[in-house]
C-alpha cells in the first residue's frame, strides 16, 4: 500500500505557510494527552475488558459466596455490600495505570513527546483523566450489575452521582501511587505484582466485605483508620442516608495526602526517565 | 564557559563542549565538542554502539549530560530546557509516532499540542499527509505502515511547527533506496527552508550526499571532523579491492600494490583479499597491470567509495568494533 510520489512543491509549501500558533495551556495539553487514550480504546476494545468483565466477576462472586453466610440472605447482603464493591471494583482499576504507564514509557512517542514545549506533566495528568472516565464506566457497570441482583438504593440520584464522583476523586488520587510504582518498576509484570501486593491488605483489611466489630481491636483500629473504610462508609451514607460530611471530608483528606506525596515523586522519576 | 569557535553563538545552532554521558561502567559518549552553523546539516557518522543516540538525546533535553555543556540555538541547554524545546524537534532512530494511532490521529495531536486549535489541527494534519504521500493511509493505524511511510510520517510529526533545530536519528537505516532518497529530498527541502539538521547515519554515502560538514564517532568520541571533501581528502578518493587466485601470492601482491600506489596496503581476514587506498585511479589500472606482469591471477576487483568500515580503517588503524549490541 505504499502510496504515490509525495510532492516536492507541496513539500515546500507546508514549510513556508508557518503561522506558529501560541503555546496551548496545561488544561488543554492534558486533555490532549486524554483524548489520545481514549482514542487508543477504539482501536484495542479489549482495554476495556478490566472495567466491564471484571466488576461484573466481582459483583457476583462476592455476592453469592459470602451473601449467605455474612448477612444471612444475599438480598440483605447486597445492600450493605454493592457501596463496597464499587469501592473496591474502582481501586483495583486504579493498578492498570501504573502497568500501563510502565509500558507507555518505553515507547519512542515518549521521547518526542518530551523533547516539545509542553507542561511535562500533561501526558500524566492525561493519562490520569482518561482513566476516570474508565473508573466511571466501571462504577456504572456494577452500580448496573447491582440494580439487577436486587441492590436499591434510597436516596435519590444526586447523591449517588457525588457516591461516584467521590470514589473517582479517591481513584485519582490513588492512582499516583502505582505511577510512582510503575516508573520504579522495570517491567508491567513487576509492577503489576508489587501494585497488587499493596493492594490486597489495603481494600481486604476495611469495612468493604464485613462490618469490622467483630474483629479484634487492632485489627477493628486499623480498619477504621484505613482510607477505603472512609471512602467506603462515605459511599453508603450516600446511597443509602445521607451525606455524611465527615467522612467526605476525610476522604478529601486522604486523597489530597495522596496527591501531595506521590504526585512529586512521580513527575521527578518520569522527568528523570 | 564554552571556547567559541570564531563567530558569535548566533551563528551556531549548537555548540557543545566536554559532553560525557555515562551508563553505569559504560562510557557511552566521552567528550564530544560540537559546532553546527546554522541553515546546514550536519552529520554524524558512526558505527552501532557510538553514542550518536545518546548524544542526540542529551542534545534534546532528554538526558542530562554528566559533564560538560552545550547552547542550543543560544539557550543554554541544562538552565533553560523549555526554550531549548521550543526551538527543537526530535525524530528517534525508533518510531516516535504512536503506532496504535492512525497517521493522521498523531499528526492532529501534535498538532494540537503545539497550540492549533481542532479544527486548525485537522487542516495542518491533511497538508502534511498530502505533502508527504501519506493522504491513502491517513487513516490506518501507523504500526501498519511500510517502513518508508513511517519515517514519513515521523518526519512529518517533527514539522508540524517547522523547527529551528531538527534531530534526525538515523532516518534511513532498513529503508529501500526509493524511499531513502525521498527522506534526502525531504531533508535537502527543510534546509532550504532555513531548519538546521543534526543527522546520524552509518552510511558514508549519506553524509557525504546530505551534509555540509561531518563529525565521524567512535567509542564516544568524535575521532574525525570536516566537510565531506576535507574528510575524503584524508581518507582518500576511493577504495581498490583485490581478490587472488592462491593465497600464497598475497604478500607478493601487496608489495606491489604498495609500491604502485603509493598507500597502505590492507591484508583483511579473507586470505585472497587485499584493500587499498587509490588517490588517482589511474594509478589502479597500473597496478593490475603490473600484478598480471607479475603472473599473479586476479580473480576479481573493485573500485569503489570507501564504506565506513575503511574510513575507519584510515582513521584509527583498525577496523570498526563489530557490531555487539549489549544493552545493560
Ligand atoms: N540507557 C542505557 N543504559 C546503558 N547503556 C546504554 C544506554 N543507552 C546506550 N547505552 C550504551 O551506550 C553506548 C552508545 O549507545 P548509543 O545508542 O548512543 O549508540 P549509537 O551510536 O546510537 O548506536 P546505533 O547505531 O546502534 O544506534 C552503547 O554501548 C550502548 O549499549
Ligand atoms: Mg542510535
Amino acid at each position: 500500500m505504499e502510496s504515490v510520489h509525495f510532492s516536492s512543491d507541496k513539500l515546500q509549501k507546508t514549510l513556508q505557510t508557518e503561522n506558529r500558533p501560541g503555546s496551548p495551556g496545561k488544561l488543554a495539553v492534558s486533555l490532549t494527552f486524554a483524548r489520545r487514550a481514549l482514542l487508543k480504546i477504539r482501536y484495542q476494545p479489549e482495554q476495556l475488558l478490566d472495567v466491564t468483565f471484571f466488576p461484573v466477576l466481582m459483583t457476583l462472586m462476592f455476592t453469592y459466596l459470602f451473601g449467605g453466610a455474612l448477612a444471612g440472605s444475599t438480598s440483605q447482603y447486597l445492600q450493605f455490600l454493592i457501596p463496597g464493591i464499587l469501592v473496591q471494583t474502582v481501586i483495583f482499576t486504579t493498578v492498570f495505570t501504573g502497568v500501563s504507564l510502565n509500558t507507555d514509557i518505553a515507547k519512542g512517542v515518549n521521547d518526542r513527546i518530551r523533547s516539545m514545549p509542553v507542561w511535562s506533566p500533561a501526558p500524566l495528568v492525561g493519562g490520569l483523566l482518561a482513566d476516570a472516565v474508565r473508573y466511571a464506566m466501571a462504577s456504572v457497570v456494577v452500580l448496573i450489575i447491582g440494580l439487577v441482583l436486587g441492590f436499591r438504593p434510597t436516596t435519590d440520584i444526586i447523591a449517588i452521582a457525588a457516591a461516584i464522583v467521590l470514589v473517582l476523586v479517591f481513584a485519582f488520587s490513588l492512582s499516583w501511587v502505582f505511577t510512582t510504582i510503575g516508573l520504579v518498576m522495570r517491567t508491567s509484570a513487576a509492577t503489576m505484582g508489587i501494585s497488587m501486593t499493596l493492594l490486597l491488605p489495603f481494600t481486604f483489611v476495611s469495612n468493604i466485605l464485613v462490618n469490622p466489630v467483630t474483629m479484634p481491636s487492632w485489627l477493628c483500629a486499623l480498619v477504621t483508620i484505613n482510607p477505603v473504610s472512609l471512602l467506603t462508609t462515605a459511599v453508603r451514607e450516600l446511597m443509602h442516608n445521607q451525606f455524611d460530611w465527615a467522612a467526605i471530608s476525610w476522604v478529601f483528606v486522604a486523597s489530597a495526602c495522596f496527591i501531595a506525596v506521590f504526585a512529586p515523586i512521580t513527575m521527578r522519576l518520569y522527568r528523570r526517565k | 564557559m564554552l571556547d567559541m569557535p570564531q563567530g558569535s553563538s548566533s551563528d551556531y545552532a549548537v555548540l557543545a563542549s566536554g559532553l560525557v554521558k555515562q551508563f553505569g561502567k559504560k562510557v557511552a559518549v566521552n567528550g564530544v565538542d560540537l559546532a553546527i552553523p546554522r541553515g546546514t546539516v550536519y552529520g554524524f557518522l558512526g558505527p552501532n554502539g557510538a553514542g550518536k543516540t545518546t548524544t542526540i538525546r542529551m542534545l534534546a533535553t532528554l538526558l542530562q549530560p554528566d559533564a560538560g555543556e552545550a547552547l542550543i540555538m543560544g539557550h543554554r541547554l541544562m538552565k533553560e530546557p523549555d526554550a531549548v524545546r521550543r526551538h527543537i524537534s526530535l525524530t528517534g532512530q525508533f518510531a516516535s509516532v504512536d503506532e496504535i494511532l492512525s497517521g493522521r490521529e498523531n499528526l492532529i495531536m501534535i498538532a494540537r499540542l503545539m497550540g492549533y486549535n481542532a479544527k486548525q489541527a485537522k487542516k495542518r494534519a491533511d497538508q502534511l499527509l498530502e505533502a508527504f504521500g501519506l493522504t491513502d493511509a491517513a487513516s490506518v493505524q501507523a504500526k501498519k505502515y511500510s517502513g518508508g511511510m513511517r519515517r514519513r510520517l515521523d518526519i512529518a510529526a517533527s514539522i508540524v511547527v517547522r523547527p529551528d533545530l531538527l534531530f534526525l536519528d538515523e532516518p534511513t537505516t532498513g529503508l529501500d533506496p526509493r524511499s531513502r532518497n525521498q527522506i534526502w529530498e525531504i531533508v535537502r527541502a527543510l534546509v532550504a527552508s532555513g531548519t538546521t539538521v543534526l543527522l546520524t547515519t552509518q552510511y558514508l554515502e549519506e553524509a557525504d550526499q546530505l551534509a555540509d560538514r561531518i563529525a565521524v564517532i567512535d567509542h564516544g568520541r568524535i575521532i574525525a571532523e570536516g566537510t565531506s571533501s576535507e574528510l575524503k581528502a584524508s581518507i582518500g578518493s576511493g577504495m581498490l579491492h583485490v581478490r587472488l587466485q592462491q593465497a600464497d601470492q598475497r604478500a607478493r601482491a601487496q608489495e606491489i600494490l604498495a609500491s604502485v600506489l603509493q598507500s597502505p596496503v590492507h591484508s583483511a581476514t579473507d586470505p585472497l583479499l587485499l584493500t587499498a587506498q587509490i588517490q588517482q585511479p589511474e594509478l589502479a589500472i597500473r597496478a593490475l597491470g603490473e600484478l598480471a606482469a607479475a603472473s599473479i591471477e586476479v580473480t576479481d576487483f573493485s573500485l569503489g567509495r570507501p564504506s565506513l568500515d575503511e574510513v575507519f580503517l584510515t582513521l584509527t588503524g583498525q577496523t570498526a568494533e563489530p557490531k555487539e549490541e549489549v544493552k545493560a
